[in-house]
């Protein structure tokens, strides 16, 4: 029994059930594929972490930003007339978190590609776009650039996700995508 | 010299139990039990403000609520109960007396005082920190203190435990290897002192920080080094409650394992293939590269995965072997069939196992691929997963131990017996369903660890689907059906302890001392188990569906590079 020392002295030199040798061979099988998935994503997929990033001091970045919503704004919008920025296709693109706002709003257009750069000005932030379902962690002195090609057009959230004190659910950010020709 | 130690030979089991190690389980897993009711009540607020049309807590409270919860359950229930099934694997199971017993209050005591403090400064308000409080974000300094010191008293009982199976082996308290389910326990308690070093090497930096002796601790490393005590945490827990498993197998059925080397060398795959893993928690972290995140996650074979297959079938296997033997022969699971499900023991144990691999393991596996954890980071598909290992697996086999082990060391019957055969019921389905919703609603983008799905204060419109209502409404319902279950658990608990009769010695009901093997090693030309891996091939097709169409959903999203 499990609960008393098993009959061989040394427990290596017990043998050993079929039905549990076919099945470790299966799982094997099995673990080896999961495994094989990632690399293979990576080299065959089109989502895959961006392993692009850069030191920042979050003032740094602040001000990248700043510029960033200067060149491209078009307008404002929400109840904390956030600025709304409408960047030319395949350029750098630029959202900040700090307690308790996304900053800017940004206007993309479906199909095409943007370096999307993401830090935080303060403590860890949680970037997730929905409906698209698309979840990234967002650091102080981290800029994560992430190349993003929108294949869905219409209003998408950015929802805080990492826990950020006690305005973390008011923390709400939007990105328009416009529909492609 | 120390004074000899005293045994009583208990009446059930046959077990020879040392007094000192009897008394020092009863406290541990009684101050396990009580701290479950009152981090499950903390679950039960969350849960009752995550329902979209209760909210019932403001804020504040939740965030405290869950914090709470958090702390008191993943830890400190879980380890608490796991100190209790050391001292029992080790000193009751080898028949030997405890090392040290005076030190195992000196650990008590610790872990006692380092739960109390951490969650003094939770409920003051000024430490709503979450379980992970990561930096920068920062707790009352004494929040930290008290999970030190948690640690440290459990530290110490690791060290007791490893002291006693020393013991037992000079002092011939056994022959031989130690058995499976004490091996179990050894590999929880390699595990927690692998874990406990890494909370070591974090949290007294961060405490430090926080009287403001270190100026910055850095977010990500930070991340990189709490997330291997996190996750190994987990893997204690694994480890300790498939120990629960075989040993309630055991007890129950008299099973002895298919074999004792592959169930001993799955659990091997624990310690060498998990240790130093903690980017599953990392995996759309910035600065981290991809290669070392497909690695560490999986050390290019998913071994421990392996490891826990491996239990999923030698598990129900020792059983179907051991009611096979009684002649429950007949078709492919009247073994099943016929099992005692009214024994809150059993009903619980299979429970736990069937949810764990079902519900905890395919999709902690899934969402533990890099790029799938993309539609899942902070969802709360999250605590639906861990849900679906802490709750239904972990303390659902804590819950089932507990039925056999409080009525025999407390030499008392049952309490309310007839409510102790629903109860596994309640929690466990009750749980599973919470879980399974949990875990719809992430798919749908719920965001984890959030008061307001609804975000009406914020600056933007945002609106989930109805189905997102929907299941979280679900999810309410489900926890308050759970929450019944765990409420049934401890009042069964606590009236067995102060108000059940005192147990006439009987003739051992449930297991003889020296057994006959009920699964003859290598049966090399009968396939001894059909209804088992009938069971773990439907899990297999389950598990490559799921995954599979994990993909296929990823495939689906933005464009991503």
């Amino acid at each position: 029994m499990s609960i008393f020392p098993p009959k061989e002295k040394i427990w290596f030199n017990e043998p050993v059930e079929k039905a549990e040798v076919l099945w470790v061979g299966i799982a094997l099988v099995w673990a080896l594929i999961m495994f094989a998935m990632m690399p293979l994503w990576h080299l065959k997929g089109s989502q895959n972490m961006s392993n692009e990033a850069y030191r920042i001091q979050p003032d740094a970045y602040q001000a990248k930003v700043d510029a960033f919503v200067e060149k491209f704004k078009v307008g404002e919008e929400g109840k904390a007339k956030t600025p709304v920025v409408h960047p030319p296709a395949g350029s750098d693109v630029y959202l900040q978190a700090r307690l308790w706002e996304w900053y800017p709003v940004l206007e993309l257009e479906q199909g095409k590609s943007y370096r999307l750069h993401l830090s935080s000005l303060d403590w860890l932030h949680g970037f997730s776009l929905q409906p698209a379902n698309i979840n990234l962690e967002v650091h102080p002195g981290i800029d994560e650039v992430v190349t993003i090609t929108p294949t869905t057009s219409g209003e998408f959230g950015i929802i805080c996700n990492e826990y950020c004190g006690i305005g973390h659910h008011t923390m709400l950010g939007k990105i328009r995508v416009l529909a492609g020709k | 010299m120390v004074a000899k130690p005293v045994f009583r030979t208990c009446g059930v089991t046959g077990l020879k139990i040392h007094d000192k190690a009897e008394l020092l389980i009863k406290f541990n897993a009684v101050t396990a039990v009580v701290v479950l009711a009152v981090g499950g009540f903390f679950g039960l607020l969350v849960a009752l403000t995550r329902w979209p049309s209760v909210h019932l807590l403001p804020a504040d409270m939740f965030y405290l609520a869950l914090t709470a919860h958090g702390i008191d359950i993943l830890i400190v229930w879980c380890i608490f109960f796991e100190v209790a099934l050391m001292y029992f694997a080790s000193a009751v199971l080898l028949g030997s007396r405890l090392a040290t017993p005076k030190m195992g209050w000196v650990a008590y005591g610790l872990m006692v005082l380092g739960a109390a403090i951490t969650n003094w400064k939770v409920l003051e308000g000024n430490s709503s920190v979450m379980m992970t409080s990561y930096v920068p974000m920062q707790a009352d300094p004494l929040f930290y203190v008290g999970l030190i010191l948690f640690a440290v008293g459990a530290l110490i009982a690791c060290f007791i435990f490893l002291g006693t199976l020393v013991v037992a082996k000079a002092e011939k308290c056994y022959e031989g290897s130690i058995p499976l389910v004490t091996f179990g326990a050894l590999v929880a308690c390699i595990i927690a002192v692998y874990t406990i070093a890494s909370g070591a090497i974090i949290l007294i930096p961060t405490f430090l920080w926080s009287v403001g002796l270190i100026s910055h601790i850095d977010p990500l490393m930070y991340k990189v080094v709490w997330w291997g005590m996190g996750h190994s945490s987990q893997q204690i827990n694994v480890a300790a409650h498939i120990a629960v498993w075989y040993a309630i197998a055991a007890i129950v059925f008299g099973a002895k394992p298919l074999s004792e080397k592959v169930s001993r060398m799955a659990y091997l795959t624990y310690i060498f293939f998990l240790q130093i893993a903690s980017a599953h928690h990392l995996l759309v972290e910035p600065g981290l590269s991809s290669s070392y995140k497909i690695f560490n996650t999986s050390y290019g074979m998913y071994l421990a995965v392996l490891g826990s297959m491996i239990h999923g079938l030698t598990v129900p296997g020792c059983i179907e072997a051991a009611q096979r033997k009684k002649g429950f022969n007949k078709g492919l699971f009247e073994w099943l069939r016929k099992a005692p499900w009214g024994n809150p023991a059993f009903s619980g144990m299979f429970l736990s196992l069937i949810l764990f691999g079902f519900l905890g393991g395919i999709s902690g596996v899934t969402m533990g691929v890099e790029q799938i954890n993309i539609m899942i980071h902070n969802t709360i598909y999250v605590p639906g997963h861990f849900h679906g290992t802490v709750a239904v697996g972990t303390t659902l086999a804590f819950m089932a131990l507990c039925f056999f082990l409080v009525p025999v060391l407390f030499r008392r019957e049952l309490f309310l017996p007839g409510l102790a055969k629903l109860q596994p019921y309640l929690f466990g389905l009750g749980m599973g369903v919470f879980s399974l919703f949990m875990m719809g609603a992430g798919t749908l983008g719920v965001s984890r660890r959030h008061w307001d799905m609804a975000f009406s204060d914020a600056p933007h419109a945002f609106s989930y689907p109805p189905a997102a209502y929907l299941m979280m409404g679900i999810v309410g319902v489900s926890a308050v059906v759970a929450f019944v279950g765990g409420a049934i658990f401890v009042v069964v608990m606590v009236g067995t302890i102060l108000f059940g009769k005192p147990m006439v010695t009987q003739p051992a009901a449930a297991a003889p001392s020296s057994p006959p093997p009920v699964a003859s090693y290598g049966s090399a030309d009968t396939f001894s188990v059909p209804g088992t891996f009938t069971l773990a091939m439907l899990f297999l097709t389950m598990f490559v569906l799921y995954y599979f169409v994990n993909w296929k959903y990823l495939a689906s999203t933005w464009l991503l590079s």
